[in-house]
């Protein structure tokens, strides 16, 4: 998280601690396991009113910001998240918000989701491989689109009220989103299963969706910038999130290591453990620095954003997870019960580790645009 | 002094204005440079081509100087600009795809200059800033000793006092181009009655003088860059001591922070691109390149990854500087880049090999693959030089955590009793 916060940031961030505090203490969390959404409908309003669902969105539409960077903003509430190993869908809703308050799409929609009272998320396959396309194909059918296809890995699918549905244009390559209501007939969706005790995923089938084409997010056929802009600002949050969940299981570990006596002295006094926490702060402290950076270049738009997101993604995904794999190493068998609150952002870390790119994936991403550096140098 | 220095430390030139100067300078006077041209030069071995370039480091000193363009975080009173942070990163921006003068910026202005600058009377402080800033003044670190590297404080070097005079004894080492270097900052033992760190004095002292050997030392992938110097009855006068009798230590402490901040220093130029360890993901896609592996998924795993690591060191860099300059982190704290780079550097340098597969074992004439297999040699050279990473690991761990010190037979009790290598008795 940024070392530098104004006072309003700051008090935005309190603000969203304290309540995360009082709300979704571990216990809560680990009530919350067999629930089927996960989450609370009213937690969720409470935090919309705090703020959760409205920094992408423009004034005219509702929304506003705390800095003039929104995202920078939203990034703050999803490490907050991290740090609490929150519920609820927060990246998806945020980057369904900010397609429909940029694209000025479905106002009413837009307006549900703002306040919390319905949730809307993001439907497309999980970025990573350099080769992906979108998995639903969209057919115009007069004045309608028909979907057909299946979109596996959908953050909240059981929950969202709408579908931000990416699709590939029938019989061509461009690609197209479609604001899909989830009780539209043809549309199913399955529960999958994952780690997270809070999150949920699941599949949602397109047989023969009838839409009109006002459901259109941008135009036709030429989504797909707009899906790449959107793919970042889910990363940053992913990222942003794994962060806060680092800082938690790494501040909860040094506590361990001053309390916890060994052989007549605290681990912490060992030089073996102290090396290893000194590599797990530079993982932390990187990963804050690169989180922050590529969401203030994403924010901003600059040239180097894609690239920098990659490698924030690559970087977090893997130390990340290193991390608060290393914290349960130094708490020994008690790390590995579900009675300790370690395994919570160990969760966390390890779903987000997995999606929209996995360190592997997001390293072949950045080679790509080495290659088209290299092209451009050659070609100048 | 040219008409553009006028106005007031409280009004700052514009970044703006800086920019232009910078840029125009820059076109005017520098050749443009590639990373390939520079890594070269900085991996040559040859002794009259480094010469040449040292030579041309102070040549384009001098014109940043008469331009009002050097030292741009000095005071002006001593031949600086008495600008910013943000001017020096401008600059850093200006110089990318440029020359610059590589051997002027460490030791030289950081961690030497900044030591003196810091410590350093005024009359000590005139003498020697303005001639640093105009390249006519090279240092060099006498700090390391044969008898321990990363434990500084235990230098052996012995300055005895006589009248107004110090007589030095003892030896330095991995000191980079002494031999065309003009002075050393040197920590030496004042005192073997006190405990380690309240015995030691700083001096200067210039290198090429009789009683000053200079030895190079061949480095297992060939570099002659290193240095060992040998001090017989070296007399300095007491005017070049820096800092108090017996308080080296406390100009030392400083001196280690600037060495642990070179990565982010205001003090030192490096243009943006061209910085050590920004071409680390380039070297890795060169090789793959030109071994015909640009379309293997390992080799661009690899390639990507050291890319993500340049990325990241240089975000850490940047966190930690702007924390330890608004408070928010511990001086220490700069231990956290040291260590990255030194982590970093070893896997960037695997990953090189790896992606050379059997051409780094064997190769003709002009192949890329042959450095990597040359750096994979030197390979831990990053994580020893400049204070080991089990240093670092130790200042993050003790002194930024706070966690409980390594216990020591070095504290409070007088230096000449410390257990030491029997070696060096």
């Amino acid at each position: 998280m940024l070392l530098n916060l104004s006072e309003d940031q700051q008090f935005f961030r309190d603000t969203t601690d304290r309540f995360l505090t009082e709300q979704v203490p571990p216990d809560t969390l680990r009530q919350l396991r067999h629930d089927p959404a996960g989450y609370d409908s009213a937690y969720w309003r409470r935090g919309a009113e705090l703020g959760w669902t409205s920094l992408l969105v423009s004034e005219a539409h509702g929304g506003g910001t705390i800095s003039d960077a929104g995202l920078v903003d939203a990034g703050l509430v999803a490490y907050e998240f991290g740090r609490h190993a929150a519920p609820g869908p927060l990246a998806v809703v945020n980057v369904v918000a900010a397609a429909l308050s940029e694209h000025d799409a479905a106002p009413d929609v837009l307006a549900g989701v703002l306040s919390g009272e319905s949730v809307a998320t993001w439907c497309a396959p999980p970025f990573g491989s350099l080769r992906w396309e979108p998995t639903v194909e969209a057919s115009r059918s007069g004045n309608d689109l028909v979907l057909r296809g299946e979109v596996a890995i959908v953050e909240s699918a059981g929950q969202a009220d709408h579908l931000l549905v990416t699709c590939r244009d029938q019989g061509g390559t461009g690609v197209t989103q479609v604001l899909v209501p989830a009780t539209t007939p043809g549309v199913t969706t399955a529960p999958m299963h994952t780690v997270d005790l809070t999150r949920r995923f699941g599949i949602v089938t397109f047989d023969e969706v009838t839409v009109p084409a006002s459901a259109m997010v941008g135009l036709a056929g030429e989504a797909a910038l707009q899906v790449h802009r959107q793919f970042e600002q889910l990363i940053v949050l992913l990222n942003a999130e794994s962060v806060g969940a680092m800082q938690a299981a790494f501040d909860m570990t040094v506590e361990w290591a001053f309390d916890r006596y060994s052989f007549g002295r605290p681990l912490a006094s060992y030089q073996a453990l102290k090396h290893r926490f000194a590599d797990m702060y530079m993982w932390l402290q990187s990963s804050h620095a690169t989180s922050d950076a590529s969401c203030a270049a994403v924010a901003a738009g600059d040239a180097g954003a894609a690239e920098l997101v990659s490698a924030a993604k690559a970087y977090i995904g893997e130390y990340g997870a290193e991390l608060v794999q290393d914290c349960t190493q130094m708490h020994g068998g008690i790390g590995v019960t579900f009675e300790h609150d370690l395994h919570l952002f160990l969760r966390r870390v390890t779903v987000n580790r997995a999606l929209a790119g996995t360190p592997e994936e997001h390293h072949q991403r950045i080679t790509a645009f080495i290659d088209a550096r290299e092209r451009e140098g050659a070609a100048a | 002094m040219s008409a553009l220095r006028v106005e007031t430390s409280e009004e700052l030139e514009s970044l703006e204005d800086f920019r232009q100067r910078a840029r125009s300078f820059v076109q005017t006077n520098l050749r443009r440079v590639t990373p390939e041209e520079l890594r070269w030069e900085r991996n040559n071995n040859d002794d009259e081509a480094e010469l040449a370039t040292v030579a041309r480091d102070r040549e384009i000193q001098r014109m940043l100087f008469d331009a009002d363009l050097a030292g741009i975080c000095f005071p002006r009173e001593y031949g600086g600009q008495g600008l910013s942070h943000e001017h020096q990163k401008v600059l850093n921006e200006e110089f990318a795809g440029y020359e610059y003068p590589l051997r002027v910026q460490i030791p030289t202005l950081s961690p030497c200059a900044a030591v003196i600058l810091e410590f350093g009377t005024e009359e000590q402080k005139l003498r020697h800033l303005p001639a640093i800033l105009k390249g006519e003044e090279l240092w060099m670190q006498f700090l390391s000793e044969p008898s321990g590297g990363s434990d500084v404080a235990g230098a052996l070097t012995t300055a005895v006092r006589d009248g107004e005079q110090w007589i030095l004894n003892g030896s330095k080492v991995w000191t980079s181009g002494a031999w065309w270097s003009d002075w050393g900052l040197c920590l030496a033992r004042t005192n073997w009655d006190q405990p380690k760190h309240r015995g030691l004095t700083v001096f200067m002292l210039p290198i090429h003088q009789p009683n000053v050997e200079v030895h190079r030392i061949e480095m297992n992938n060939g570099s002659r860059e290193f240095c060992q110097e040998f001090m017989t009855d070296v007399i300095v006068p007491d005017t070049d001591r820096v800092g108090g009798v017996d308080e080296g230590w406390t100009v030392g402490t400083r001196w280690m922070f600037h060495e642990r901040m070179l990565y982010n220093s205001s003090l030192v130029t490096e243009p943006v691109g061209l910085a050590h360890g920004s071409q680390d993901a380039k070297i890795v896609y060169d090789i793959a390149r030109a071994h015909g592996r640009l379309d293997d998924a390992t080799a661009r795993d690899h390639i990507g990854e050291a890319r993500v690591l340049e990325l990241v060191v240089n975000q850490l860099a940047g966190r930690v500087g702007e924390g330890v300059r608004t408070g928010r982190m511990s001086d220490q704290a700069a231990g956290l880049v040291r260590l990255f780079k030194g982590t970093s550097v070893s896997r960037v340098v695997t990953l090189a090999f790896n992606v050379a597969g059997a051409s780094g074992a064997a190769w003709t004439e002009g192949d890329t693959a042959a450095m990597s297999a040359i750096n994979f040699l030197m390979r831990q050279a990053g994580s020893i030089g400049g204070g080991t990473t089990e240093m670092a690991r130790n200042v993050i761990s003790e002194r930024v955590l706070g966690m409980p010190r390594e216990r020591r037979l070095d504290k409070d009790v007088p230096f000449r009793d410390v257990p030491r290598s029997p070696s060096t008795k």
